[in-house]
Formats: C-alpha cells, structure tokens, sequence
C-alpha cells in the first residue's frame, strides 16, 4: 500500500508517468502545463530518464514520434495552442501506427486566448484535430487521483493499439493540490519491447522495420486506411469508460467531463439527497465516447443538460449517441474565461 | 580472381525511383558501402524526409522511419535516446533540412544531439517539381522563381555546413559533393568519419552533399555534374568546415 | 464532516502557505483534501486567494464559491469575498491592516490583530500563522494544534528553518487569541 500524500496536480502527471515505466519527456514551455516539464527535468534524471526542452511543440512531438517508435514509453504534456502544433505529428503517429502519451492541459482560445481552465479542446482532440481519418484515444480525468490511475493505462492502451493517447486536464486539475496515493511503480526494464520497434535489425531478428505514413499506391492507402477504420471499431466497442451517479433512470440527466464534472458533484449529492430524480453522466474517454451507455441511461431523460468549459462542443456527441429529438436539450458553458461554481450549476439544475 | 568492388550487402537490390543522372543513388550506395565495411547495418536506424529521399528506405537494408517534413532530427533524437548503442542518421535534402526544418536541423547541432544527418543540397525542391529550395544560387531560374533568384526579393542562399560548424555542439561538418570519383571518396570518407565520431559519443554531425537535379535543371546527367562542379562548389566550397576529432583520426 | 475556506491577501502574505498546511494536515491524517489556487488574472490587483475542502467523504467541487469560512488579509480581499460567505460562516478578518467596516449582519466576523500577534512572535511576516493558530482553534474537533504545527515544519522547515519557532509560537498566539474570545 502506498502512502498518500499532497501533491500538486501538474507534479502529480510527471510522478505518474514515470511511475508507470516513462522514462523519456520532450516538452516546450507553454502556460499552464509547465509545471510538467519541471517536475521531469527534477524527477527524470534520479531515475535514470531524460528530458529534453525541445526548441518548439513541433520538435517535441516529434521526438516523442521517434522515441515511440523506437518502442519506449515516450510522453510530451502542452496546453491548447501548443497542441494545435502537435497536431503534425499526432496525424503522422495516427497514420504510422505510433503509441506515445501527449496531456494537453486545455486552456481557453481560440489563438493565444488565456491561460485559464477550458475545454474547448474537445473538437481538436476527439474529431481528430489534425489531417486524415483518424482518431486519437482521450481521457479526460475529473481528479488528479484520476489522473494517477488513468496514466498506466493510457501507456498500455497507446502501445496495445499502437495509436497515440491525450489525456486532457486543464489548469485547474494542473494548478490545484490533493491528497493522492500512487498504487504502481512500472519498471521500465520489465516492459518488453515491442517486435515493431524501430531499434536496429540485431533486436528483431535482423529483418527491417519500416514505419511510415506514406503509401503512395491508392488502392494501398484505402486499403490501410480501413484496415485504420476497423482498429477504431473495435477501440469504440473495448474502450469506452464512463462514471455515472445518480437514480436509475433520471428525469434529469447531466452529461459532463473533466472539472466540470467534479463542480457539478457538490449540486448533484445535494440534490439526490432530497430524492430529485436526477444522475450525472461523466464521460472518462472522450474518444471513444461512451454513447451506448450514454443513450441506455437517458431513455426515460426529458430533460439532458451538457455542461462545458466551451461554448458547446461535446453537446453534438450527446445529441447523436442520445439521438432521440423529442428530448430537451439544454447547454450551458463557460468558454475558457471562468469556471462553473456550484451554486451556479444547482441553479442549472434545479431548472 | 580477387574482388575489388561488389554491390554493399546493405544496399536493397531494387531498381530506385531517381531520375537518371541524380546523384542520391550515389549517396545511398556510400552510406551502404561505409555501413557495411563498419558492420553497423544491424544497429542503425535510419530517418527518412519528405522530398525525393521519402522512398529511402526502400534502398538500404536498415530500420527506418519516414519523417513529417523538416523534423527528421527531432523523430532521430528521440530514436536515439531510446537506443544509444544505435547508430542514428538522417537522410535529407535542402528544403527539408535548411527551409521547413531548419530549426530541428540547428538544434540538433546547438544540443549536440549524438546522431549523424544528410543533407543533399541540388539548390531545388525536386520533389514537388523544381521551386525554389533555400540553397537555390542568385540568378537561377525555378518554377517560384521564374525571373532567376534575386536576393533583393528571394534573399541568400544559406551555407548549412558552415553555419552548422559555428554550433558548440557539432563534432563534425562538411561540404562534399559526388560529381567525380575523387569527390566521391572524399564524401565516403566523411560518411566513414562521421559514423566514428557518433558511435563514440562526439555530438552531431552533418555533412552536406552538393548532388544535382538534371530533371529541374533541365540538363543532361553529364551537364548537371558539370553544373554542381563548376558552378555550385563558387558558392558551397567544399571542405571540412569543423572536425573536433580531426587531428587524431584523419 | 466537511469543511472549506477561502483564505485570501496580498501576493507575500502568505496566503497559499497557509491554505497548503491544512491540506497537508488533513493529507496527514488519511482526510480528503484540496486545495485550490487562484491563478492567472485573479491574482491581478493585489489579491491571492486559495480555497481548501477538508472532508472525510469523497470531495465533490474544488471550487467554492460560499465558502464557510474565509480569513481575509488585507482591504482588496475584504471587498472581494466578504460577500461571497455562505450566510451563518465565519469571516476572520486581519484587524492589523483592514480599515473597512465590515457590512453583513447574517455571518460571524473575528477580528483577529494578526500582524500585531506576529509581531509579538517574533515577525510580522508570520501573520499567516496567527491565522492558521485561530483556525485551529475553530476546527480543534479536527486537528490538534501539534499537528497543525508539525504540519508547518513539513511545509516550511526544510526551506526556511530559522522561521520554525516563530512560526510556531504565532501559531500558539493564535490559537491562544481565538480560544479568549470565543
């Protein structure tokens, strides 16, 4: 049993990581996910790591690319604007077949916008974000206790599906300390390189690997692209994860992520303690978005209320997972300047 | 009967996509030859561009990766420390390491990064049919600069191997090129010289190649090795331009 | 059992380190905790503020906006968030350096000389131990003042030793203080 102790959310992100076996970080300094990259050039280098402070987002995307490739356990954490650049060599990774962890600390836009807590990320993050189809798995923890349970994970999810994997906080699940335990320490030595790695013939029975996006054959590309498709099927049907609480089939039904998500549980326990007929539906991947189980716990709904830091992006999941018209829909969001409180989401809620 | 020349084992036998009279035949075959006499070619790893070499690694029995466009020194510094024992170079051209890349490709040399890169300079992106490259000499014509390179609206040609010198962080830079046999075997042995120094460790090292374009240039293969001798070397001289090393090995 | 309170003041009085205590007291004895920073442009002028929830459930929002208790430092902080007190809380206000009056009727107010306290300590600078003595004496039903102070040698002993005992003895003057007038 570990202990548990105080820890800063951005420092927590770094201690998971290389408690989950990561023992390479390529970061650039971007307002509010710094904090990451502090924590590993302190913390990599007692454990045998490295970091690097790439000269941009592009380069330190794609040293987590190479690094990944080369089969390690490989991670970079930004914010917003930062991924926007990132989303190069997310695409070339998506296309390549590349694991490797990106935390994108969401904060608000669009273009320099503020540093403050958003997640209006969502649509960059989950439709893809940059060219191609393709997808990229997200969580999007609501604690940072979540957080530490979700990065082993996230490692493994990356490299059994060969595809990159975000996980999104914001600054507030950055900025903010807790009370947290670390259950795991991964020794990196014990996970196995993977036969696909790029690192040197003598390591894979001296035949080459090959890693490339590039296929210039039409019929070839199609082909790769739903051979793609059916990798994304099946992460949609084995990965979805989701948290709900609340009765067994509300009247109300609340759909949100992340922060929001944790401000909203304060008005909700108030509110099923007085015997509202209510349940909050909290998505843990955002990509693969847990729609099956969204649409089962919102047949008797009348009522789906979506709350986001942004000014309405998960809401179009919602609709088409529910994808009933008859139903009331109602948003509301706060698109990267404030945070929801929670007396403003039990006046939400109480209608 | 003794042989003295046979086809490096490394080098795919498979017939390449270059254009007759293009020099990256040459350079795969050298950096094949100089793999093969230092039996690194089961723990090397390639980086393959964007620009004519994106195909690269169809021509040398390595493991390689194809780069997004420019970052080939960034995918090969992660490779790297993923793997130190490994040898890492990157395989470029002019656009891709000293235009779109040319961050990645300084610092490669500013860290010191402890991998080896390529870059073919023919003064023209080949790939996407003969524009402007940042290596294109003052009053050449190409399809974005159609009245011939004027620094006053084009600027300067950038000397890479030059400036990668002036880096702390660099080992080893050169300029050579691959239009005679003589200046053939002067590349192989900075090919050779190169991949010492990073198997020990040294810090980065770049050399350029000064190769030909006969296609964009619209020349015969014999006129465009003509063109890069006499013509390309007034304004990339060839030459170790920085060797940390070179007293003791050469 | 839940708790939470805004502390808030000047940028250098302290006002996260405070707030940071109780969360590594209540860490220290297997409670739930979080605490919250402002960041940003909240902290644009001249006030920091941080919001710490101690409870033995699961924490819901980490964010409060009617906070239970508030200890505010100085007069910017005063006009932010005394209004913001959930009514029937507790506001503990610096009486060294707030001049305004204070304007509701429907919470408690405690007027405590936190700078005067500190003074008599050993340093001004230590007012935010005051504060964190007289909120020990309000949650002495939680901790203990040992663990309050041992609590603030983790935080603060390996950094700054020398400001332990003053430190420590504000704390006590605190304690000492809210204990006389309640």
């Amino acid at each position: 049993m570990s202990e548990r102790i105080l820890m800063k959310g951005n420092e927590a992100v770094g201690e998971a990581a290389v408690r989950a076996g990561c023992r390479l970080y390529f970061g650039y300094p971007i307002t509010p996910a710094s904090e990451i990259a502090e924590y590993m050039a302190y913390r990599l280098p007692q454990v045998g790591g490295t970091f690097i402070q790439a000269e941009s987002e592009l380069a330190a995307s794609n040293m987590v690319y190479g690094a990944a490739a080369a089969g390690k356990y490989a991670m970079t954490a930004s914010s917003s604007p930062g991924i926007s650049l990132m989303q190069e060599a997310l695409s070339y990774m998506a296309g390549a077949e590349v694991p490797g962890l990106f935390v994108d600390a969401v904060r608000g836009g669009p273009g320099l916008g503020d540093i403050q807590a958003a997640q209006s990320d969502y649509f960059q993050l989950t439709k893809g974000g940059g060219h191609g189809d393709y997808h990229l798995i997200v969580f999007a923890p609501y604690t940072i206790q979540e957080v530490i349970n979700i990065m082993p994970i996230a490692f493994e999810t990356a490299f059994k599906y060969r595809n990159p994997v975000v996980i999104a906080i914001d600054g507030l699940i950055g900025q903010m300390m807790e009370a947290v335990e670390f259950p795991y320490f991964v020794n990196p030595d014990e996970v196995p390189l993977p036969n696909w790695a790029l690192s040197g013939k003598f390591r894979h029975g001296y035949k080459k690997n090959v890693n490339t996006s590039l296929e210039l054959d039409p019929e070839k590309l199609e082909a790769i692209n739903w051979r793609l498709q059916a990798k994304y099927h099946e992460i949609e049907e084995k990965e979805p994860r989701y948290d709900y609480v609340g009765v067994e089939a509300p009247e109300t039904l609340v759909v949100a992520y992340g922060t929001v998500a944790r401000v909203t549980m304060s008005a909700l326990k108030k509110m099923l303690a007085e015997g509202k007929s209510i349940g909050l539906f909290r998505p843990i991947t955002i990509w693969p978005f847990p729609g099956k189980a969204l649409a089962q716990k919102a047949v008797n709904a009348k009522r789906i209320v979506v709350l986001e830091m942004s000014a309405g992006q998960m809401i179009e999941d919602v609709k088409l997972n529910v994808f009933d018209p008859n139903k009331e829909y109602e948003f509301h969001g706060h698109p990267g300047g404030t945070t929801f409180t929670p007396s403003e989401i039990e006046q939400i809620l109480r209608g | 009967m003794k042989i003295v020349y046979e086809r490096p084992k490394t080098l795919e036998k498979v017939v390449n996509h270059y254009c007759p009279g293009c020099h990256h035949g040459i350079l795969h075959a050298l950096i094949a030859e100089v793999l093969d006499e230092m039996k690194l070619a089961d723990k090397t790893v390639g980086v393959a561009p964007v620009g004519c070499a994106v195909m690269a690694y169809n021509y040398l029995d390595i493991d390689w990766i194809e780069a997004p466009h420019g970052r080939a020194v960034a995918i090969a510094t992660g490779i790297k420390l993923a793997h130190p024992d490994v040898l890492v170079f990157t395989y470029q051209g002019d656009g891709d390491a000293a235009s779109i890349g040319l961050a990645e490709t300084l610092y490669g040399a500013i860290r010191g990064v402890n991998v080896t890169t390529f870059m073919y300079n023919n003064a023209i992106y080949g790939m996407t049919g003969g524009q402007m490259a940042p290596t294109t000499l003052l009053g050449m014509k190409t399809t974005t600069s159609p009245y011939g390179r004027d620094p006053k609206r084009e600027g300067y040609p950038v000397k890479m191997a030059e400036t990668i010198a002036l880096q702390d962080g660099t080992a080893f830079a050169a300029r050579s090129a691959l239009f005679n046999p003589r200046a053939i075997t002067e590349t192989k042995n900075h090919i050779k010289h190169a991949f010492e120094l990073q198997m020990k460790g040294e810090g980065f090292t770049f050399i350029e190649v000064v190769g030909t374009c006969p296609t964009n240039w619209g020349m015969t293969p014999v006129e465009a090795s003509e063109f890069a001798k006499n013509e390309m070397v007034k304004t990339y001289p060839l030459g170790i331009k920085k060797d940390v090393k070179g007293s003791e090995t050469r | 059992m839940t708790r939470n309170l805004v502390v808030a003041g000047f940028g250098g009085q302290g006002v996260m380190l405070l707030g940071q205590i109780l969360a590594l007291a209540a860490t220290e004895k297997q409670l739930n905790a979080t605490w919250l920073p402002s960041y940003g442009p909240e902290q644009r002028g001249g006030t920091a503020n941080c919001t710490v929830v101690i409870s033995d459930e699961e924490i819901g929002s980490p964010v409060v906006d009617k906070p239970m208790y508030t200890i505010i430092m100085n007069n910017p902080s005063m006009e932010k968030f005394e209004k913001m007190v959930e009514p029937n809380g507790t506001v503990i206000l610096n009486s060294t350096l707030i001049t305004m009056e204070p304007k509701r009727t429907d919470v408690n107010y405690l007027k405590v000389p936190a700078n005067e306290l500190a003074e008599q300590a050993g340093s001004q600078r230590s007012a935010n131990m005051v504060m964190l003595g007289v909120i020990g004496w309000l949650w002495k039903d939680i901790f203990t003042l040992e663990e309050l102070e041992q609590a603030m040698v983790e935080k603060v002993g390996d950094k700054r030793p020398q400001l332990v005992e003053t430190n420590k003895k504000a704390i006590e003057l605190g304690y000492e203080f809210a204990k006389n007038i309640i």
